[in-house]
């Protein structure tokens, strides 16, 4: 039996892609170069971070949670991965991870052994990844060593693509392959859908639970790292803002926040989607034709994510009725 | 007492506990502790967030929350500088123009509020992700105005707000007093309040009552907006300047964590304005024990957090005692 | 049963703090047996249960299971041990599929990954046993509750359940549901499983099990086949106390009323566009009017529309002879009308707030004073329900959470009677209450129909609807198929309109 095909619902699972064919195809003919190569390149390598930490941020929604840490977790990230790159990329690499690992394990054990809300903890650990990071750089940003081939982690190529791209994409394949096929994917969904069903059910919710915050965490560790060898610094105070663009890639690829439902995938979409519409946005100001500040695309992300929400919420879950006559 | 029994006692009492102690401990080791210029200091820099984290409250009473208040400050306090300093259109009297100045920010600031409040309660749409639009919006907003740039300003009739004092002590403590006495007292003893609780606790349940559940939480959001916008308004007559990149900056997490730590349910149904002075001021007083004692910011925020993470945990179990 | 039992608890004695919930109660379950397990809410039976399934630790007491000592410490154990719970609410996760929400935990998998293809045939395999034929890989939530409660069967048989604990498995069914689950049940039985069977309603024990222990006060106070205590003494055991019964009535409610007066409210051609699609009826003051029908008739949904909760898309309400049309709930609660939801939890209960305040939760606007409230006139009023409704609590000012289901149900009442409704709407207002506190729910709202109140009853017990209303609608599908005047009553007439139609011409 298949479900009645409606707008409403083919909108809703498929929107973010027709979204984003959309703008590519706008910026297609209305730049020039827009699918060239270079931009092409530049624009995956520079939202690699993103993607990684949405990735995260996907599978921590779907369990109904949150984590607001993973852009301070970055940063940390990016100090401890500097501080360790001059004895090579493995060890940077390591260490970023490491350092991301662990402030998921903070979350994970705060969340599912302290009860408390996701929201709380995470806001709270994410004051304290940015305080650690602000110590251990000594409020300064920590060049990396260009003796090692860290860099080569952020700036080198690989098979003729990005490899921040590749790590994302790595990501993002395993990330699909856990949620579809492991039971671990599925009890993550199960505990967003009903969290005391699945313990009821005897399902592993805490270890779950404590899992997607870990993953979220080294994912952060991983976008962190990738940072400090883009750009060649390990920087304490970025990461800003960071999680809300998680957030918005996340719930703009269609998955619900109170969790039980979501796609890899379409989150994927999602942070190219957010991307790409960067980039519309720096083309648009290359043409002279407008002049946006740099503020304006605050402005037009907030827009977007408005738009967005608003259709989101009067195509998709039917699960909410009306509990007034006039609809509200 | 029964282990039950202190536990019950500090969920309810922890955080007072908690603020009595530190300060007891300030008065030993810290230099200067119990002078009038260390309180003035203190209040300086608690009084927004504890105007701020009032109006949080009562959001977070509905079981909502709202993300966006440090964007709103920010506009404000773009917007009024730009009227009393003649930037948007001229004004004889300075008094004139402060007052239009004020009422023009607080209003625009208000009907954000309401804005979200629409969001929430016609779409259905999220607490978070509805507040979330401003608050990604809202400070591009502030900085497209100014075009990111500082407006500097020496308005004493505007800047009595941060600056005056009545009888030694400084406007925006009276204010901040005022506001949490005017709160509290909506929340426990007004219909309005009630309802609030009501929503927060099962808004089903207040809709089948018969309780204008989309109304109340335009009202509330509303009202979030329009103390954000005196708190903006605050921030920049203390600094004598207004730059729409920094006003409100990160606020949000202080006023949620003073909620928080005051012992509001984060889930809604539950709540103490009182709880959230307390909370704030515990906040601040951590804060500058630290910094007065040498230790540098960065270590603070760990400090915070911990004290958070805590804070809660303690009334939680609480609770459950 | 020469075998040796398949559960024997003895002994047990829990506390929580002051109060003793279970004092050496004790159960012995056979194999192969579906064993009734009856007593009041706070009997003990929840918390045997909990034991059993390793929610409590128990303080004192021995359980065997299988002839050997048992004890596990949380649900999965329990699982694994072979003892299964089915649930009152659907204790599965709707979004996902069918196959998940009977496999996860127990998957199947090929080279370390997730064979879905054999797990949707097992699902289907299972499900087959029932009857069941449907798209395995459909959310689970799409399927109606009865359905679900099977598939919750299918997950504790798929996991080698040699016990299954069922906790009151049929309050949401439907009659003709309710006779698949017993057949299953059979079929359990037949295989050598054993149920526990615990429930309020006494005739579907009767039909199902062979077996009883009646709990009361965390005591054994009963054990023996079901064949050698009548219903009667049953009831009388579990009470503790003799109850008087008046003319063989299984309820206790009075005589049904017959109002004289003209029809307070009326409705015609009503739909909602949903589940409502045509239904009439009216309502008359000092009458108690039945809405009876199955589960998805929209006798609720209806409710919802009187009440201005749902939008219609269709026909007409008449209050006092004019035209009604409410845009929100507080339009119907300004017109006089009060409604009394189905799920005290979901849709009644704030539960933060105290006794008082949910109390007073729709009638406080009006006694507010420039939007203060008025808390000295709420005080008395709530005193003065909280005796003439004789609900149990500490004060006015206790947590209502606090209190047994009963007394919320009593406290959400007098939300109600405090607005001095002139039609009061019922949905299921005994449901899960135990039989002390469900007489007199019942006899108050008889008393209160004796004074003028026009009261909606929507009821899924067949006995309280016949006994308690003098004139009853039958909803079927979305339609009002047959008004039942007073002295049309019986039980024989409901279900017979329920099944098949229009037996009198529906009043529109």
């Amino acid at each position: 039996m298949t479900r009645q095909f409606s707008l409403g619902n083919f909108l809703a699972s498929n929107g973010v892609v027709l979204a984003l064919a959309g703008v590519i195809l706008f910026g297609w003919l209305r730049y020039d170069n827009f699918l060239g190569l270079f931009n092409v390149m530049s624009v995956l390598r520079y939202n690699s971070m993103f993607a990684l930490i949405s990735l995260g941020m996907c599978f921590v929604i779907m369990t109904g949670g949150i984590d607001l840490s993973v852009g301070a977790t970055a940063a940390l990230a990016s100090v401890v991965a500097a501080q360790a790159s001059p004895y090579g990329a493995g060890a940077g690499l390591a260490a970023g991870v490491l350092a991301g690992s662990a402030v998921g394990v903070a979350n994970g054990l705060i969340i599912t052994r302290l009860k408390i809300m996701p929201f709380i903890t995470t806001l709270a650990t994410m004051l304290a990844a940015s305080g650690l990071a602000l110590l251990l750089a000594g409020n300064q940003t920590i060049p990396v060593s260009y003796k090692t081939a860290f860099t080569w982690l952020g700036q080198g190529n690989l098979w003729g693509l990005p490899v921040p791209a590749l790590i994302a994409a790595v990501a993002y394949l395993a990330g699909a392959v856990v949620l579809n096929l492991t039971s671990s994917g599925r009890t993550v969904l199960a505990v967003g859908d009903n969290e005391d069903a699945t313990r009821l059910m005897g399902l592993p919710a805490d270890r779950v639970l404590f899992g997607v915050y870990l993953a979220c965490g080294g994912l952060a560790g991983l976008a962190g790292v990738v940072l400090a060898a883009q750009f060649g610094a390990g920087q304490p105070i970025e990461g800003k803002g960071w999680e809300l663009f998680a957030i918005a890639a996340v719930v703009v690829g269609g998955t619900l926040l109170t969790g039980g439902s979501g796609s890899v995938m379409a989150t994927l979409a999602g942070v190219l989607l957010l991307g790409v519409l960067f980039t519309i946005l720096n083309f648009e100001n290359g043409k002279g034709w407008i002049s946006l500040s740099a503020y304006w695309q605050s402005v037009i992300r907030g827009v977007f994510l408005l738009a967005v929400v608003v259709l989101q919420a009067r195509l998709a879950d039917p699960a909410r009725h009306p509990t007034n006559a006039d609809g509200t | 007492m029964s282990d039950r029994g202190l536990m019950a006692f500090l969920g309810r009492h922890g955080t007072l506990a908690a603020l009595i102690v530190l300060i007891a401990l300030n008065i030993l080791i810290t230099k200067n502790f119990l002078t009038l210029q260390t309180l003035n200091v203190n209040l300086t820099q608690v009084c927004t967030i504890v105007i701020v984290a009032v109006g949080m409250t009562l959001v977070i009473a509905t079981g909502g929350i709202d993300l966006s208040v440090g964007s709103l400050m920010a506009i404000a306090g773009a917007l009024a500088p730009m009227i009393f300093l003649g930037t948007l259109f001229g004004i004889e009297t300075v008094w004139f123009a402060v007052t239009v100045a004020v009422i023009v920010a607080l209003c625009a600031t208000t009907l954000f509020g309401a804005f979200n409040g629409w969001l929430i309660a016609r779409f259905n749409i999220q607490p978070i992700v509805a507040t979330l639009v401003l608050f990604i919006a809202g400070r591009g907003i502030a900085q497209v105005m100014t075009n990111g740039n500082l407006q500097v300003f020496k308005v004493p009739e505007f800047q009595i707000i941060g600056l005056g004092r009545v009888f030694g002590i400084p406007v925006q403590a009276i204010l901040m007093v005022i506001i949490v006495i005017a709160a509290a007292w909506v929340l426990r003893r007004t219909v309005f309040g009630r309802q609030l609780l009501a929503i927060g606790g099962n808004d089903r349940a207040a809709v089948l009552a018969g309780v204008p559940v989309a109304r109340v939480k335009i009202a509330v959001y509303a009202i979030s907006g329009f103390l954000a916008g005196i708190a903006g308004l605050i921030v920049i007559a203390i600094n004598s300047a207004s730059d729409a990149n920094l006003v409100g900056l990160g606020i949000e997490l202080d006023a949620i964590a003073a909620v928080a730590v005051g012992g509001t349910l984060l889930s809604g149904g539950r709540a103490t304005v009182w709880g959230t002075l307390v909370g704030a001021l515990t906040i601040q007083i951590v804060r500058y024990t630290l910094l007065a004692n040498g230790v540098p910011d960065a270590a603070a925020m760990v400090v915070k957090a911990a004290i958070i993470i805590v804070a809660v945990w303690l009334q939680q179990r609480g609770k459950r005692a | 049963m020469a075998a040796p039992p398949l559960l024997t608890m003895t002994g047990m004695t829990k506390r929580f703090g002051g109060t003793v919930a279970l004092d050496d109660a004790s159960l012995h379950v056979g194999t192969g047996e579906v064993h009734a397990l009856v007593g009041q809410n706070g009997a003990g039976k929840s918390t045997l249960i909990k034991i059993l399934t390793g929610y409590y630790r128990k303080d004192r007491g021995e359980v065997n299971f299988a002839g050997k000592p048992f004890e596990v410490a949380s649900p999965r154990a329990a699982q694994d041990a072979a003892i299964s719970t089915i649930y009152q609410e659907i204790n599965l996760v709707p979004r996902q599929s069918v196959t998940e929400n009977i496999c996860l935990g127990r998957e199947t998998r090929r080279f370390g990954l997730l064979d879905w293809r054999a797990m949707h045939d097992e699902a289907r395999a299972l499900l087959r046993r029932f009857n069941l034929n449907i798209d395995v890989r459909r959310p689970l939530g799409q399927f109606s509750t009865a359905t679900q409660q099977m598939i919750a069967i299918a997950r504790a048989i798929g996991f080698s359940a040699r016990l299954v604990i069922m906790d009151e498995p049929t309050s949401s069914l439907d009659d003709r549901e309710t006779g698949v689950l017993f057949d299953v049940v059979r079929q359990l039985r037949s295989e050598g499983l054993s149920v526990i069977f615990v429930s309020h309603k006494l005739d579907e024990l009767y039909a199902i099990c062979e077996r009883v222990t009646i709990m009361r006060d965390g005591r054994t106070v009963h054990s023996s086949a079901l064949s050698e205590i009548g219903k009667f003494d049953l009831i009388s055991t579990m009470l503790g106390r003799e109850i008087v019964r008046a003319s063989g009535q299984a309820t206790a409610f009075g005589a049904p009323l017959v109002a004289s007066g003209s029809a307070l409210f009326s409705a015609e051609g009503l739909s909602d566009g949903r589940q409502v699609r045509q239904v009439g009826f009216t309502l008359r003051k000092g009458e108690i009017t039945g809405f009876a029908g199955l589960l998805g008739a929209g006798r609720t949904e209806t409710a919802r529309l009187i009440f201005g909760a749902s939008k219609p898309s269709g026909g007409r309400m008449m209050l006092d002879g004019a035209p009604f049309a409410p845009r929100h709930p507080a339009d119907a609660i300004a017109a006089g009308i009060g409604f009394c939801t189905e799920d005290r939890k979901i849709e009644g209960i704030v539960p933060e707030m105290t006794v008082a305040e949910n109390m007073m939760l729709a009638l406080m606007p009006k006694l507010a004073r420039a939007g203060i409230v008025d808390e000295a006139r709420q005080r008395d009023i709530v005193a003065g329900f909280i005796e003439s409704l004789g609900i149990k609590c500490a004060g006015p000012d206790q947590k209502i959470r606090e209190l047994s289901g009963g007394n919320q149900q009593k406290v959400l009442l007098g939300r109600w009677l405090a607005l001095s409704p002139r039609l009061l709407i019922l949905d299921e207002p005994t449901r899960g209450i135990d039989v002390g506190a469900k007489a007199e729910i019942q006899k108050l709202v008889n008393r209160l129909a004796t004074e003028g109140l026009a009261v909606l009853m929507i009821s899924s017990e067949l006995e309280e609807v016949i006994e308690g209303a003098a004139r009853v609608f039958v909803l079927r599908e979305g339609h009002s198929v047959a008004e039942l005047t007073p002295g049309e009553v019986t039980e024989t007439a409901v279900l017979q309109a329920m099944a098949h139609g229009a037996a009198v011409a529906a009043h529109v």
